[in-house]
Formats: C-alpha cells, structure tokens, sequence
C-alpha cells in the first residue's frame, strides 16, 4: 500500500462513521447510506490521486455524497415514473431532496441515532456487535473478523444481514422518545461491554488484535459520553473499562501466566487511566445514584485507590456487592459478593452465602463456587471438609493449569 | 496509542493576547468533533511563559530562571493528549485543527505506554478466577 492508499484508508476511518450517519438519517437506509459513502469515496480517490487531498477532506466527501444521493433518488423516481409505480407526490419529492440538501449540516445527533441503529434489539447481539464495530468505529470487516476469530465472508454476511433485518423491518430512524431513551442507552452498553470484555479476556498468545477491541470499545464509550451526556451510567461505563485497563500491564507475566490482584506489583498500574477512570466515576455520581456498571466501577475503584493489597476497603467492596447483588442478583455476582463479605468479616460469614448458591444448584458445572467454599472452609482450618470441596473443583477445571493448582491445594489441606 | 500534540507559541500568544471569540467558537468545534469521536483525553492551554520558570540544573546547583524566555518559537502554548490508532490519523485530525494568528505550529509526539497489550494476554478461565478470588467482579 502506497502512501496515498495508506492516507485515504485513515481518512476513511476518521470521515466514514459521520459520512453514514449523516447519510443514514436521510436515506432512512444502512445498506444505502454506506453504498452512496463508499460511492463517494472512489470518486474523491479518483479526483484526489492527481489533484492532491483537499485540506477538509470531510467536507469534500459530503458534497460528493450529497450529489450522489440526489442522483440515485432522481434516477430511482425516474424508473418508477416510467413503469408507472411511482406514488410519490412532487411535493414529497421536493422535501426529500431538501432533505438531502441538509446532509452536510451536523444536526448533531447523527453519530447518536447511528449507535442505536447498530445496536437495535432485533438483532443479535453477534450482529449489534459486527455492526457497531464497522459502522460507528469504522473498522474493516477483515479487522472484526481477526478480532473474533472467525473469517471475512461470516462478519460479512452477519452485517448484510443485519441491514437487511433493519430495513425489512422498517426501523424507524428517529432518535427513540425519552421514555424508551435509557433502555436503548442500555443496549448500546452493553454492545460496547461485550467488545471490550472480548479484548480483555483475550484467550489467544500473542495476538495484539483482540486487545485492540479494549481500545475501540473505550473510544465508543468516550464517544457516547459526549453524545449522550446526561446518563450517568455512560460515564461509570466508561469508569469501568478505564480503572480496568489501568491494570493490563500487571496482571499477567511475560508468559501469560495471570498475577492475582494480591500479587500484583502495583506500581505498573495505569496512573492515567486511573485518573481518568476516577473523574468518570466522578461524573457518574454526580448524575444520581450508581446502577450497575457504576457499582462495578466503584469496585474497581476501591481497588485502585488501594495502595497495597493489605490496605484494601473490604468493607467497602462487600457493601458495593450489597448493593450491586441486590440490583442484579446473578449467581456470578452473589459469589463474588460472597468472596467480597469473606474478606471483610472473615470465612464464617462467606460460608452461608456460598451454601445457599450450593443448595440452589447455581453455578453447578462451575469449578469456582466449590474452590470459594474450599477457600473458606480452609481459612476456618476445616481441612478435611476443604480437601474435599478442592478435589471437587479440580474435577470441574476446564483445563489442566487450573487442574494442578485445585490439586495441589487439595493436597495441602489433606496433610494439615 | 496517546499522543501529545503541542501548540508552538507564537509573539501574539506571548504577549498575552487572548483568542479571539471566533478563534474559540473554531477551536470549541473542533474539540467537540474529537470529543464526540471518543479521542480526546485532555487539552489545556498554557499562560504565556512570562508566568513560568525553569529550573536549570547543574551537577549540585539548581538555577530557577523566571520567565519570560526568548526563543518563542520554541515554546509551548498549550497542549492535547489524543488517543489515536496511528501517527497518521493524529495528523489527518490536527491537520484540521483551526489555525491561530495566520500561522503556528502543531507537534505531534508519542507517548510512551506502560501497559504493552502483547505479552499480557491472559486466558479467560483464569482471568475469571484472579478475578473471583481477589472479590472483584469489576477487578
């Protein structure tokens, strides 16, 4: 790839997202509105390979666009007018080339209505996903399909899909009332928590592309802090990922090997990031009381403001899993409040809480629940009791490095 | 990556002359755009270096020299932090960027990271578990 290949495909990646926002709000169309920008992004390659990149190539791009939309409906009106289907009144015409006319004026809430769009709950959350990294953070099918380990021609057909779902269904482009405004808020979090949990629990050696998603996700939540600034649980969304990544440097050796939060050398944790996490969760509180993702974020940033492991607020933490159990009571969250209240009041008040998930069969194929209770019934010195519970565990590792650590922990309780 | 982007200053700038209001609406509007793109970090501006100093150190002596200093062209006015996926989508934004007093200069610097993304992968199932056994979901 030439330098000017290498320059357009940036300003490709910089123009595309408000290109098809703009586009999408007048064409009521995703498929079309990424034709027309595509459509006039060959024609600017052609212009621009002699005359050089003009200085606001943006705008350049939307004159273009604009010009081919009013083309494409003249000519659509055309052929409809011939074959005798055309229905439209001149009227209506004139108001959707107006329309049209209005492309290049940033009525502001297009990147907005494009996240909901992307993100709408008929689709699949593989598709919210496929479709929000490609649109709204304009990345290349080929960057989403090695990002999820899959190949071209799936991502491909999963986003054809999904336009085709979307206009099918006649989706109404407006941006949704007040009313429907948080729930919808909601889906596009949680799109832009799954990317980022899906770089940050990356499973593959070196591959530097999954943990890349960390960083697009944290753009669109950037992003969706300035579009839609009054939620507060945007910002502690945002808090989350930020005080998270502070510790991607720490929390796993050169091998790959995790580093448990106590071991942790603290000093390779993000100051940045940390700053940047706190001042977000700033905001979030600033806008009303926490919900979920600003719980979790809380939690998190307990831990970042802890300066050793030993100095940790576990009062703190086991009062935020209060309340984060009692907003969202998942078995996953009532075991991690269980570890939470075990290091804050000691193993005999965790217990109660990991037998009641025991007795409930929740988490049954999970290897943690019996390794928390093991851990538990160890601190209280039942060693036989913890014996057993880790040799359960062991069973239900799914692999072999887990396997051996549950082993020998089994062990050493056995010969206490 | 995070850049640092870096105003030059200009004899305007050091003589205190404030932006004019047009200067900040164009400027406004170009921090919204990269606000609203989910890049920018920070972005100051910076007192004309007659409210600063240096310090000059050498071997056991530290100078404090007050400002104002005399190579303005070398001078820093104010300053963005960016997060962008390359020097080269740092340079398509600023080369936007709205342009003050008829003239100027934009640095673009690299900063460095701590965190380094490749040799810290961590399979998911452990992750899971450092995270359960430490008591933190948002860990």
């Amino acid at each position: 790839m030439g330098d000017f290949e290498r320059r357009l495909d940036t300003i490709w990646r910089i123009e595309s997202p408000r290109l098809i926002a703009a586009l999408a709000r007048v064409t009521r169309d995703l498929a079309l509105a990424e034709d027309i920008a595509q459509d006039a992004f060959v024609a600017a390659l052609d212009r621009w390979r002699d005359g050089g990149v003009p200085e606001n190539p943006g705008a350049w791009l939307m004159t273009i666009a604009k010009r081919r939309a009013i083309d494409r409906f003249r000519r659509e009106d055309t052929l409809r007018a011939k074959t005798g289907e055309l229905q439209r009144s001149t009227a209506h015409s004139i108001s959707i080339e107006s329309e049209i006319e209005m492309l290049d004026q940033d009525v502001g809430d297009d990147m907005l209505r494009l996240m909901f769009i992307a993100c709408h709950p008929l689709l699949s959350r593989e598709a919210r996903v496929a479709l929000t990294l490609r649109l709204v953070a304009g990345l290349t099918t080929a960057e989403i399909a090695r990002a999820f380990l899959t190949s071209e021609p799936t991502i491909a057909q999963r986003i054809v899909r999904a336009k085709r779902m979307l206009a099918e269904a006649r989706i109404p482009f407006e941006l949704p009332s007040q009313a429907e405004r948080m729930g919808r808020l909601s889906t596009v979090m949680e799109v832009i928590y799954l990317v980022f949990n899906e770089g940050y629990s990356a499973t593959t050696g070196a591959d530097v592309v999954r943990p890349a998603l960390c960083e697009d996700a944290l753009r669109l939540g950037r992003a969706l802090t300035h579009l839609a600034p009054e939620s507060g649980e945007v910002h502690a969304l945002v808090a989350l990922m930020e005080l998270q990544s502070s510790r991607s440097a720490a929390r796993a050796q050169t091998d790959g090997t995790p580093v448990l939060l106590a071991d942790q050398d603290r000093s390779r944790w993000n100051r940045s990031s940390i700053r940047r996490g706190l001042s977000e969760l700033e905001r979030a509180h600033e806008r009303g009381s926490l919900g979920p993702y600003g719980l979790q974020a809380a939690i998190a940033a307990v831990h970042a403001r802890a300066a050793t492991f030993e100095q940790t607020d576990w009062h703190g933490i086991a009062a935020l899993y209060d309340a984060l159990a009692e907003m969202m009571p998942t078995p996953v969250v009532r075991l991690n409040r269980a570890v939470a209240v075990g290091m804050a009041f000691g193993p005999e008040a965790a217990l109660p809480l990991i037998d009641e998930l025991e007795d409930e069969g929740a988490l049954r194929e999970y290897h943690l629940l019996p390794a928390v209770r093991a851990d538990a019934l160890e601190r209280m010195m039942r060693y036989s009791e913890a014996a057993l519970a880790f040799e359960r565990a062991a069973t239900l590792a799914k692999n072999e490095r887990d396997r051996m650590f549950l082993h020998r922990r089994a062990a050493f309780c056995r010969n206490r | 990556m995070r850049f640092m982007v870096m105003v030059r200053s200009t004899p305007d700038i050091e003589a205190g002359v404030l932006p004019t209001t047009e200067e900040l609406t164009a400027m406004g509007e170009f921090n919204e755009r990269l606000a609203k793109a989910g890049l920018l970090l920070e972005g100051e501006g910076l007192h004309p270096s007659s409210k600063g100093a240096r310090i000059r150190f050498d071997g056991e002596n530290r100078r404090v020299i007050d400002g104002p200093f005399a190579e303005t062209k070398e001078l820093i006015a104010g300053y963005w932090i960016v997060k962008m996926q390359s020097k080269e989508e740092a340079i398509e934004w600023f080369r936007q960027a709205p342009c003050f007093n008829n003239g100027g200069t934009l640095e673009i610097r690299q900063i460095f990271e701590a965190e380094d993304f490749g040799e810290n992968i961590t399979p998911e199932l452990r992750e899971q578990e450092a995270r359960l056994r430490i008591g933190g979901l948002g860990t």
